[in-house]
C-alpha cells in the first residue's frame, strides 16, 4: 500500500525539481549553489520518486546504473581540465572560456572549462547517493521480505 | 650521441617487458632474440671507446624536477664505461646461457622479464650522474635480484633467503640515502660529476664522518662486506644464471662500484681509506676461511667472490695509483674468470645432477669444452701468467710493496687471501675435470652442454687469456680511463704488458709462494671437508648470520606484541586512544606556550541565536544518553539543522544548504538500515562509562580554549579577502566559494570526487557480498 500523497507529489515535483538543481548547478557561479549542492538536489528528487513509488521506480528513471553514472562524472570532471593543456599556460585545470553572449530568458552566459568541470561534479554527486540509497533499500527489501516470509510461514504452521 | 646513454638501458627494459609475450610466441628459442638486446647495448657502448680514450665523457640530462634537483642525468666516462660494458657484454652471454639451462622451463618469460630488468636497473646504475637516480636505481636492482633469488618460490628456504637479501641491502640503501642527502645538501648539487669536484668542501664539513658512514653502510651491504657478508653465499638459492650474473658484473660490484665513483670526493682524509681498507681485509680472510670448508662448488664460487670482494675494497682503501690500477684490472679479470666458472657449474650440475666436488671427478672427456672453459677461468682466477688475472695479482703485490710499516699487513692479508683463493681456484674449476671419471657414482649420466650453455663459457674464458697475452686494448680503452675517473684525475695513458711484469722481483716471488701455497691447499682440500661440518657448526652461533636471525625474529615479537596491544578491534578503544592521545599533545603544547586567553567580543545579544544553541546542545544531551535509535536519530537531524542555520546565519549560504541537504539525505538513508540495526544495548561498566565521560569533558574543554584562542590570532591579511578580489576577474564569478572550488581549487575538489567515487566503489564492495548472499538465497527459495 503506496502512500498517495507522496507517490503524487513525487511524480508531479520530479521534473520541477530536476529543473531547479540544473538551476542551481548553473547559478552556481556567481550565486549560493554549484555542482555539490544542485547534486543533492538532484538525488533528492529521485529519492522522493523512489519514497512514493518505490526505488524500482526510481531506478527506472535513472535510466543508468549509479555506478556507471559515477564514472560519467568522473569522465567529464578529467576532461573539462584538459583545454587548460592547450592554453598560454600549458596547464592542466587552468580555465578556459568562450567568449559571453546573450541568450533570451537566461540573459548573459559564461560558457567555460568550470562550469562542465562543476557539471561533473554534479553527476558524480547525482551518482554516489543514489548509489548508496539504491544499495541500501535492496538490502533492506531483502531483509523485510525474508522476515515476512518467514512470518508466513510461522503462521502457516 | 648522448642520447645513447638512455637509449641503452631502454632497449634492455623494452626487451625484458616483451620477454612473456616473446617466449609464448616464440617458445624457448625466444632467448636467442633477446640476448639480442644486451648485445646492442654492448656494441652501442663500445663505439664510444674513442671518446672515452681521450678522457672525454659523454653527458645526457632529462631535467624532471628542478626545484629538488632531481633530473635524470646520465654520464659515460671511464669508470661506467667499464662497468657498463661488463653489465651488458656478460648479460648477453648470460641471457643466451639462460635459454639453455631453463629449457622448457615453465616460468622462463618470467625468468627473462626478471633478469633484463636486473640488467637494465644495473645499467642504469652505473651510468647515473645524480645521486637520487642512482638510488632509484641501486633499490630496482636490490627488488629484481630479490625476484631473482626467490625465483623457486615454492621453496621455503628460497624464499627466506631471498628475503634476507633483500632486508640486508635494503636497509643499508636506507642509510645510504641518508647519506646521499646530507653530501648533496653540503655540496649543494645532486650531480655526482660536480660531488667528485668538491671534495675538499666535503671533506671540510662537520657532517663528513656521517656522511662516509652512511654511505658506507649501502656499499658495504650490497657488496657483502664484513659483518654483512653473510647474504651473499645464500643468494646461490636462486638459478644458476642468477648466481653467474649476480656474482660476476652486477648486483655485488654495485657496492664497489659505488665506493669508486664517489671517491674522489670522499678519500684523502684517512677515515674512508682506513674502513675501506681494514672491513675489506677482514672480508677477504673471513670469506677464505669458511671458503676452505665448502663442499658445494657453487658455494665454493660464492665464498670467492666474497674475498675479491674484499680485494676490491681493501685495494681502494690503499688508494695508491698502484693499488688502484689493481683493482681495475682485478674487477675486469674477475668479471670474466667468475661468470664462466658459474655457468661452468651450471653446466655440470644440469648435465650430472650435482653440485658436490667430492663427487665430481675426470669430467674432461664427457664435456670438453665446459672443460676447457673451466680449465681456463680456473688459471686466470689462481693468478697464472700469461691469464689477465696474472696482471693483476702482480699489481696487487707491486701496490703491497710499497707500503710502509704497520700498513704491510694489508700486504700480508692479500698474499693469504690470493693464496687460499688459488686453491679454491683449482678445487672448483679444475678438480672436476681431471682424476679418474667415476660416471656411476653420479645421479646422470654426463654428456656436453648444449651450444648456448657453452658459448658464453668459453667466449668470455678465452677473452681472459687474449687480454692477458694483449693487454693493450683494454689498459687502453679501460683501465686508463677508468683509473682517471676513480682518481678524479685526468687520463694517464698506462703500459701494461704482460712481459714487462715477469720480472724478478719482489711481486713475483710472492707470486710464485702463492701458486705453491695454492697448490698446497689444492692437494689438501679433502683435510679440510673431513672437519668441515665441526668447524661450520661450531662458529655458526657467533656468526653474523646467527645475530641476523636474532634481530629478525626479535623485530617479528616486538611487531606481534604492539599489534597485540594497540589492535584490539573494538572501535570504542580505538576512539578513546586517538582522542586520549589529541588531548594529552594539544594539553601539553596549551601548557608548554601557556597562552592568554583575551577578551571575546561577544556582539550584540541575539535572541535567536542564543535560543538554537540551546537547542542544539540539548539535542547533544539526548543522543548521548538516548538508546532508542529514532530518538537519536532525531537529536542528530536536529544539531545538522541547528547547524545549517547557524551557517546561514553567520553568512554562509552554500555550507547551509549542502548541509541541510545532507541532513535530509541521511534521514533518508538512515530509514533504509534502521529495521536491520539490534537494538541498542549497554555493555560497558559504570566505571567505563565515567571514564569516557571525564575523557570527553577534558577532550570538549581543549576544544573550547583552542576555539576561544583561534578567536584572537589574526595571521596576515586573510587568504580568503585576496581570493575574494580575484574570483570575478580570474574566475569570472562572483560566488567565491564556487569560484575556489571549481576553478581555483579545481584539483582539489577532483581528488574530492574521486574519494567520493572510491567510497562509492567501497559501499558496493561491502554491500555486495550480502547482497549475492541474498540472492543466491532468493533464488533457491524460488526454486523450491
Amino acid at each position: 500500500m503506496k502512500w498517495f500523497v507522496l507517490s503524487q507529489s513525487g511524480r508531479i515535483l520530479f521534473p520541477w525539481l530536476i529543473v531547479l538543481s540544473l538551476i542551481v548547478l548553473y547559478r552556481g557561479h556567481n550565486l549560493p549553489g554549484g555542482g555539490f549542492i544542485g547534486g543533492l538536489l538532484c538525488a533528492a528528487a529521485f529519492i522522493l520518486v523512489g519514497l512514493g513509488d518505490g526505488m524500482d521506480a526510481a531506478r527506472r528513471r535513472l535510466y543508468l546504473r549509479p555506478v556507471t553514472v559515477l564514472g560519467i562524472g568522473l569522465g567529464v570532471a578529467v576532461l573539462s581540465g584538459l583545454p587548460g593543456l592547450f592554453s598560454d599556460k600549458h596547464s592542466y585545470f587552468v580555465d578556459q572560456w568562450l567568449p559571453g553572449f546573450t541568450l533570451p530568458l537566461l540573459g548573459d552566459m559564461h560558457i567555460g572549462t568550470p562550469l562542465i568541470f562543476d557539471v561533473g561534479v554534479f553527476i558524480v554527486v547525482v551518482g554516489f547517493v543514489l548509489h548508496s540509497v539504491f544499495s541500501l533499500d535492496y538490502l533492506a527489501q531483502t531483509d523485510h521480505r525474508s522476515e515476512n516470509e518467514k512470518q508466513e510461514e510461522e503462521e502457516g504452521a | 650521441m648522448p642520447e645513447l646513454l638512455i637509449l641503452c638501458p631502454a632497449i634492455i627494459f623494452l626487451a625484458g617487458f616483451v620477454a612473456p609475450t616473446l617466449r609464448r610466441a616464440l617458445g624457448d628459442r625466444a632467448g636467442y632474440l633477446l640476448c639480442l638486446a644486451p648485445f646492442a647495448a654492448c656494441g652501442l657502448l663500445l663505439s664510444q671507446a674513442g671518446l672515452i680514450n681521450e678522457g672525454a665523457g659523454i653527458e645526457y640530462s632529462l631535467v624532471w624536477f628542478e626545484a629538488l634537483g632531481a633530473s635524470i642525468d646520465f654520464r659515460l666516462d671511464g669508470l661506467s664505461f667499464m662497468m657498463a660494458v661488463l653489465v651488458t657484454g656478460i648479460g648477453g652471454f648470460i641471457i643466451l646461457y639462460t635459454q639453455g639451462y631453463m629449457h622448457g622451463h615453465a616460468y622462463l618469460g618470467r625468468f627473462f622479464l626478471y633478469l633484463l630488468l636486473f640488467m637494465g636497473a644495473m645499467l642504469g646504475l652505473v651510468l647515473a650522474d645524480n645521486l637520487l637516480l642512482l638510488f632509484v636505481f641501486w633499490e630496482l636492482t636490490s627488488i629484481t635480484s630479490y625476484l631473482l633469488i626467490g625465483f623457486n618460490h615454492e621453496a621455503k628456504e628460497s624464499r627466506w633467503k631471498a628475503l634476507q637479501a633483500l632486508l640486508v641491502t635494503g636497509l643499508g640503501a636506507m642509510g645510504m640515502l641518508a647519506g646521499f642527502i646530507l653530501l648533496a645538501l653540503v655540496a649543494g648539487t645532486w650531480k655526482i660529476s660536480e660531488i667528485n669536484g668538491l671534495g675538499a668542501l666535503v671533506q671540510a664539513s662537520p657532517f663528513y664522518t656521517a656522511i662516509v658512514l652512511l654511505v658506507l653502510t649501502g656499499a658495504f651491504t650490497k657488496s657483502a662486506q664484513v659483518p654483512f657478508h653473510f647474504w651473499l653465499p645464500n643468494a646461490m638459492a636462486g638459478p644458476t644464471p642468477v648466481s653467474a650474473f649476480l656474482h660476476s658484473a652486477t648486483m655485488v660490484k654495485a657496492g664497489i662500484f659505488l665506493m669508486a665513483r664517489i671517491n674522489p670526493a670522499l678519500s684523502g682524509s684517512g677515515l674512508w681509506e682506513y674502513m675501506l681498507a681494514i672491513f675489506g681485509g677482514l672480508t677477504l680472510l673471513l670469506a677464505m676461511f669458511l671458503g676452505l670448508f665448502q663442499k658445494d662448488v657453487k658455494s665454493i664460487l660464492a665464498y670467492t667472490t666474497l674475498g675479491v670482494l674484499g680485494i676490491l675494497t681493501m685495494l681502494l682503501g690503499i688508494g695508491s695509483t698502484y693499488a688502484i690500477k689493481a683493482m681495475v684490472v682485478f674487477l675486469i679479470g674477475h668479471a670474466l674468470y667468475k661468470a664462466t666458472l658459474f655457468m661452468v657449474v651450471g653446466s655440470i650440475d644440469h648435465e650430472t645432477g650435482t653440485r658436490d666436488v667430492r663427487l665430481l671427478r675426470g669430467l674432461r672427456r664427457a664435456m670438453p669444452l665446459t672443460a676447457l672453459a673451466g680449465g681456463l677461468a680456473a688459471l686466470s682466477m689462481s693468478g697464472l701468467p700469461p691469464f689477465f688475472g696474472f696482471i693483476g695479482k702482480e699489481l696487487i703485490y707491486k701496490a703491497g710493496v710499497k707500503l710502509s710499516g704497520l700498513e704491510m699487513v694489508f700486504l700480508a692479508v692479500a698474499l693469504l687471501g690470493n693464496l687460499v683463493m688459488m686453491g679454491l681456484a683449482l678445487k672448483a674449476g679444475i678438480g672436476p675435470f681431471f682424476g679418474k671419471a667415476n660416471h656411476e657414482a653420479l645421479p646422470k649420466k654426463p654428456h656436453e652442454a648444449p651450444w648456448s650453455m657453452w658459448i658464453g663459457p668459453v667466449v668470455l674464458a678465452v677473452l681472459g687469456l687474449v687480454i692477458g697475452i694483449m693487454p693493450f686494448w683494454v689498459t687502453e680503452f679501460m683501465v686508463s680511463p677508468a683509473l682517471a675517473a676513480i682518481q678524479g684525475a685526468e687520463v694517464v695513458h698506462l703500459e701494461l704488458a704482460l712481459w714487462k711484469l715477469v720480472k724478478p722481483n719482489l711481486p713475483l716471488l710472492l707470486s710464485g709462494i702463492t701458486v705453491l701455497g695454492g697448490f698446497f691447499v689444492f692437494l689438501n682440500r679433502a683435510r679440510f671437508w673431513a672437519v668441515a661440518d665441526r668447524v661450520l657448526a661450531a662458529i655458526r652461533p657467533y656468526g653474523a648470520e646467527a645475530m641476523y636471525e636474532r634481530i629478525f625474529n626479535a623485530t617479528i615479537w616486538l611487531s606481534k606484541v604492539q599489534t597485540k596491544k594497540l589492535q584490539t578491534g573494538r572501535l570504542h578503544d580505538y576512539i578513546f586512544v586517538i582522542i586520549g592521545a589529541t588531548s594529552l599533545l594539544v594539553a601539553w603544547t596549551l601548557l608548554k606556550i601557556a597562552p592568554t586567553l583575551g577578551q571575546i567580543e561577544f556582539g550584540d545579544f541575539n535572541p535567536a541565536v542564543t535560543v538554537l544553541m540551546a537547542i542544539i546542545i540539548a539535542a547533544t544531551f539526548l543522543v548521548v544518553i538516548s538508546d532508542k535509535y529514532f530518538t537519536i536519530l532525531g537529536g542528530l537531524g536536529t544539531i545538522g539543522f541547528g547547524v545549517a542555520l547557524l551557517f546561514a546565519f553567520y553568512g554562509a549560504p552554500d555550507l547551509a544548504i549542502t548541509q541541510l541537504m545532507a541532513e535530509a539525505l541521511v534521514v533518508v538513508l538512515f530509514m533504509f538500515v534502521i529495521y536491520g540495526l539490534p537494538p541498542i544495548r549497554r555493555f560497558s561498566q559504570s566505571r567505563t562509562y565515567r571514564r569516557d565521560a571525564l575523557l570527553a569533558g577534558v577532550f570538549g574543554l581543549i576544544i573550547a580554549i583552542l576555539a576561544w584562542l583561534a578567536v584572537d590570532l589574526q595571521l596576515d591579511s586573510p587568504i580568503s579577502n585576496e581570493l575574494a578580489a580575484m574570483s570575478y576577474p580570474e574566475g569570472k564569478g562572483k560566488n567565491v566559494v564556487n569560484v575556489i572550488l571549481v576553478d581555483f581549487r579545481a584539483l582539489d575538489t577532483f581528488g574530492e570526487i574521486t574519494v567520493v567515487t572510491a567510497a562509492a566503489l567501497g559501499i558496493a564492495a561491502l554491500l555486495s557480498s550480502r547482497i549475492r548472499k541474498r540472492s543466491a538465497a532468493q533464488t533457491e527459495r524460488d526454486a523450491s
